[in-house]
């Protein structure tokens, strides 16, 4: 396999020799036919595009749909390292309820005087309409997926707290099922955890969070922008394998004080709202007034009680990018422990000694938009052209607060079949994390995004990035 | 089940009958045009009209030429019933119902949209024609295979089922409603310009042209077409057939909610006026009046199935 020096490669370590759990896998592939890889990696392709496995592109007319390549050598991690990050993203997912519940009623950490008043009043991911609301069980993030990268052996890095509306599951599935349909003998010889029942979780999960007001088998649904979002696929995916009603905005009204669902049969309520929508859309009355998406009066419904939104409403104050620079405290805070997973040091450009700091070393950090996701409004400065960094240059003195800066990380990488034979590529990971009233479960895996593209950082799907089925090795 | 769900299933397979009643028509028409290089241009023009579409045509196109219609018919985007417009409508309303259809039932249409996104990125050409109607046809075939075979009969079955027939039911209608002076008692006495061969048109047109000689005997005759594609309730494409299949389905759902709203009573009336007609009595009262009559009333009935179960907002 070609190498790409100075970088931690997961199959590989920096030697020769395989990583222990890759040793395994690399006896396998080793007599496998590179041909006939090739021809199975081109069927699941095939198989993909049948299932309609697919996401829109926006601004994009003529390749309105299209598939995210998937790459048939799975990304492979041992029990132990499992175990580790799992206790580390519990302890932070268990701190970011614990924060959110704290910034909507008593606002004991801005008390305290831990973070910076001006970082949550300023913030236009706060939300003041959730200020004393008191959501269902408690909770607020039900569903988290925390993008990680790794740079060594053990060096673990949080890239993001995605703590609104994490996307990607369907494709840890799909993945899965791909893997057990092409390569069944792999796993009669490797013992992978299992991550099938995820749907299942989520549905108990979400149940366990029904309103009071319900008392018969609660009803879910899942709230969709529609057929033409990026993600329409996995909301239906979702509402499938759950057994629940695939619904928009305009399926739903107030009535009654709860929300409801037009059934062929007239109005029927709904009590846990699995939600794909943003907060600025949910409700036309309270937020934006031109959303064609939402529940005109949800957020009423909501206060009173009458409906499960998951997540909760105003959750997005948690993965802000300026909020994530504090996380260490903000886990310490709640948890009165130490961050077992590192944050990746960050500068707050508002931060004058900061900003001045990143406009002097530009070229070798990456800056991102405070609010910004999916690899768009990002600058990688080691690929960045002169023009590319002096347009940056002209946005951070514009709008400093706009934005945080961060080293360039060297991200592990995991080998792609290539048509040369294996190539490594740099890769993330973003696991998948349930919490519901007493329980947080997090599924063994998730979604391992990959760049195809060598030597490129950037794994977003919308940025040609593709994926790879993850495994956690039963010990 | 949600109303929106109702109407997505409806719709998709109106939409998909309505497709394979547009590559019937092309078939119908590639026929005529073979064996008949003289009236070939009347042929695709009468194949516009039943499809519904003369007056776009006619801003698009000067000439029924068989490039143009076969183009627009097939492959035109701005054609609201073109095949690659009604196919990618029918897939919408499956990904909008996905929860709702099998994997398979979802698969082959996924997959009937797939094969059309290649079969008819390029302008087809005459001598490819007969190939692609086929392949079309047989992916239809497909969806509704996998629908007989792998849903249960239940509400869902009962939408999709009801889309299919009123499609079909206006589609017989139309066809024989732009073919109906061929069929009129008058014309036919002067018999010579009208010869079997355009009657074939009409049952080749509904896939009946091999069933009504069967049944028939060889005696194709204008009143036995009429009286074939309107009563005879052997026939899948009659009008008496499709009302018949829209009484069960409708009766199916009434009985599952335990109630009875207005469509059923519309189709109950348009039911028993079939059954009150003998194809004499049809033609004596004017074809043209009677297919008239039967298409409002068709479209009514869907406004109230559509109205009735909650479609819409």
């Amino acid at each position: 396999m070609e190498r790409s020096a100075g970088f931690f490669d997961e199959m590989f370590g920096v030697g020769e020799t395989p990583r222990g759990p890759y040793g395994n896998y690399r006896q396998w592939i080793d007599n496998e036919d590179p041909a006939q890889l090739r021809r199975k990696a081109a069927e699941a392709e095939i198989f993909f595009r049948r299932t309609g496995i697919t996401f829109n592109v926006y601004n994009q007319q003529e390749a309105a749909e299209r598939l995210i390549p998937f790459d048939v050598v799975p990304r492979i991690l041992s029990g132990r390292e499992w175990a580790r990050l799992a206790r580390g993203i519990e302890q932070r997912v268990r701190a970011i309820n614990a924060f959110l519940h704290d910034l909507y009623h008593r606002q004991e950490i801005l008390r305290a005087g831990r973070i910076p008043i001006e970082l949550i009043a300023q913030n236009e991911a706060f939300l003041p309409k959730m200020i004393g609301v008191k959501p269902p069980g408690d909770v607020y993030t039900h569903i988290v997926g925390v993008d990680l990268v790794r740079t060594g052996e053990n060096d673990f890095f949080v890239l993001e707290d995605n703590a609104r509306t994490p996307s990607g599951v369907s494709y840890m599935l799909e993945n899965r099922e791909t893997m057990l349909k092409m390569f069944p003998e792999l796993f009669a010889r490797i013992q992978v955890q299992n991550v099938s029942d995820y749907p299942n979780r989520l549905r108990r999960s979400l149940v366990k969070c029904a309103p009071d007001v319900c008392t018969g088998r609660p009803v879910i649904a899942v709230l969709t922008p529609g057929i033409h979002n990026s993600a329409y696929f996995e909301h239906s995916f979702l509402a499938d394998q759950m057994g629940a009603e695939l619904v928009e905005g305009h399926d739903l009204r107030v009535v009654d004080g709860r929300i409801a669902m037009r059934t062929t049969r007239g109005y029927k309520p709904i009590d846990v709202i699995y939600r794909r929508v943003d907060d600025d859309y949910l409700d036309p009355l309270n937020f934006r007034p031109e959303s064609m998406l939402g529940v005109p009066g949800i957020m009423d419904v909501y206060r009173a009680g009458g409906v499960t939104i998951a997540n909760a409403p105003g959750t997005g104050i948690a993965d802000d990018k300026a909020v994530y620079s504090y996380m260490d405290e903000i886990v310490e805070f709640y948890t009165g422990e130490t961050a077992i997973l590192k944050n990746v040091p960050t500068w707050r450009c508002a931060e004058p000694d900061s900003l001045a700091y990143v406009l002097e070393h530009l070229s070798e950090l990456v800056v991102k938009e405070v609010h910004g996701s999916g690899g768009y409004g990002l600058l990688v400065g080691p690929a960045a052209s002169k023009r590319e960094l002096a347009e940056f240059t002209r946005k951070l003195k514009a709008r400093p607060g706009n934005y945080i800066a961060q080293p360039t990380l060297a991200l592990s990488t995991v080998p792609i079949l290539t048509k040369k034979g294996l190539a490594p590529r740099h890769v993330d990971l973003r696991p998948f994390v349930l919490v519901s009233p007493n329980s947080i479960e997090i599924t063994p895996g998730g979604l391992t995004r990959v760049a195809l593209k060598s030597g490129s950082l950037v794994v977003n799907s919308s940025q040609g990035g593709g994926t790879k089925d993850t495994w956690v090795l039963e010990e | 089940m949600l109303g929106k769900t109702a109407g997505g299933l409806f719709w998709m397979f109106r939409y998909l009958e309505r497709s394979e009643n547009t590559v019937r028509l092309l078939d119908a028409g590639f026929r005529i045009a073979l064996t008949r290089s003289s009236s070939s241009r009347n042929e695709w023009e009468s194949i516009v009209t039943t499809a519904g579409v003369r007056n776009q045509f006619r801003e698009q196109h000067d000439d029924f030429n068989s490039v143009n219609v076969i183009d627009f018919l097939l492959r035109d985007k701005q054609n609201a019933s073109s095949v690659v417009s009604v196919v990618n409508a029918a897939r919408n309303n499956a990904r909008l119902v996905r929860t709702a259809l099998t994997r398979e039932v979802w698969e082959a249409t996924n997959d009937c949209w797939l094969t059309l996104q290649k079969s008819l990125a390029r302008p087809v050409r005459e001598k490819e024609l007969p190939d692609v109607l086929a392949s079309i046809r047989q992916h239809s075939a497909l969806v509704r295979g996998a629908l007989h075979g792998t849903m249960l009969r239940n509400e869902i079955y009962d939408f999709a089922r009801l889309g299919t027939f009123m499609e079909r039911a206006d589609n017989t209608a139309r066809i024989l409603d732009v073919k109906y002076y061929l069929l009129l008692p008058s014309v036919s006495l002067v018999g010579s310009q009208i010869d079997n061969a355009q009657w074939e048109t009409i049952l080749r047109s509904v896939s009946a042209n091999h069933a009504y000689r069967w049944l028939n005997g060889g005696d194709i005759n204008p009143t036995g077409i009429a009286e074939f594609l309107i009563l005879d309730r052997r026939m899948p494409r009659s009008l008496a057939f499709c009302y018949a299949k829209i009484m069960d389905n409708l009766g199916y759902l009434a009985a599952d909610y335990g109630e009875e709203l207005e469509c059923q009573g519309q189709a109950a009336r348009v039911r028993s006026r079939l059954d009150g007609c003998t194809v004499g009595s049809i033609l004596e009262s004017g074809l043209h009046e009677f297919l008239g009559d039967f298409i409002r009333d068709n479209n009514l009935l869907g406004e109230l199935i559509e109205r009735d179960y909650r479609f819409c907002d």
